[in-house]
């Protein structure tokens, strides 16, 4: 059975803690990468980490890009979105389309 | 395009045929799976792009009424009511083949359907914006799991339609101009080879003409 965990600052992860998600609050980027580190050894199948969070560790990040699971899911944090996921998506169609199709305004 | 450094023989032309036709079916099959990997994705990546949007938008609210529930209750109150959880997710997950691309599937399923089981606290010294947060963020579930699902998907897509791409491009402006050069290099070596076989054999017949009735060709 696989298990849901959320990395990010305690303000903006507690609440997910009453829906059954193992939360894990950190402080810094260090903390960050090795609680990260830590989950994609476990049975976490998606592993959402909030945006100010995963700002400092995007190279941790990275290395699971082409595994199946965990997958590492940027969702924003208490100070709003920083725009990393919807970079994310981006990137994504820039890397497969080698333009960007969806975001042209 | 540089021809490739073989000997010019019927063997190696043979092998070289051959190994030309596999390439163009491999390019045909390869370019197939690309466009269709390529529909796939953007089905996927533009449903990831509306459910990312609704999420982070959710999100948003759900972070603004707990900053509110934060201000109205004490630190320690607030995490001794989150302290231990009733509702429990169990998630399974398993993989879907996507053109050769191995891609998640979540299901998930929450221990009770109550709607009402996820508030893990009494109502009496908490306040009523946590219950709104906790409310919204147990509807968000099922998006958020879904936009796993999807982003994950459209991460591994993308790398394999790249992959894929490289692989068709290397056989169609690489691998098969090679081929075609060497066997054009090859059919034209083993032409001359004849015909200057030929000419060697006319001459021989000539002059065998000449020894034996002293004709003159000339």
């Amino acid at each position: 059975m696989y298990k849901i965990g959320v990395i990010g600052e305690k303000d903006a992860v507690l609440g997910f803690i009453a829906l059954g998600f193992s939360v894990f609050p950190v402080d810094n980027s260090q903390q960050a990468a090795d609680t990260l580190s830590k989950l994609a050894g476990d049975q976490y199948a998606v592993i959402y980490i909030t945006e100010q969070t995963a700002a400092g560790i995007e190279d941790e990040i990275n290395q699971y890009r082409e595994s199946r699971f965990p997958a590492i899911i940027p969702i924003p944090g208490i100070q709003g979105s920083l725009g990393i996921g919807m970079q994310g998506v981006k990137k994504c169609v820039e890397k497969a389309v080698g333009a960007d199709i969806l975001f042209r305004d | 395009m540089a021809r490739m450094n073989v000997n010019p023989t019927r063997m190696v032309l043979t092998g070289l045929k051959k190994r030309l036709r596999t390439a163009r079916r491999g390019h045909k099959l390869l370019k197939d799976k690309r466009d269709e990997l390529m529909k796939r994705f953007l089905e996927v990546v533009r449903e990831n792009k509306t459910l990312r949007e609704e999420a982070e938008e959710k999100l948003q609210l759900v972070h603004s009424r707990f900053v509110m529930a934060r201000a109205e209750m004490n630190t320690e109150l607030l995490e001794e009511a989150l302290m231990f959880p009733k509702q429990k997710v169990e998630l399974s997950a398993s993989t879907k083949n996507i053109m050769s691309v191995d891609v998640p599937v979540l299901e998930f399923h929450t221990e009770s359907d109550d709607a009402g089981d996820i508030y893990p606290y009494g109502f009496a010294n908490t306040s009523s914006e946590l219950d709104v947060a906790i409310a919204t963020l147990s509807e968000l579930t099922p998006t958020l799991l879904k936009l796993a699902e999807l982003e994950k998907s459209a991460q591994l897509m993308a790398d394999e339609i790249e992959k894929t791409r490289r692989r068709v491009n290397a056989l169609e402006y690489v691998l098969i101009p090679n081929l075609e050069e060497t066997i054009k290099y090859i059919v034209m070596k083993l032409d001359e080879n004849e015909r200057g076989n030929l000419t060697r054999l006319m001459k021989v017949k000539d002059m065998m003409l000449e020894q034996a009735h002293h004709y003159e060709y000339k």
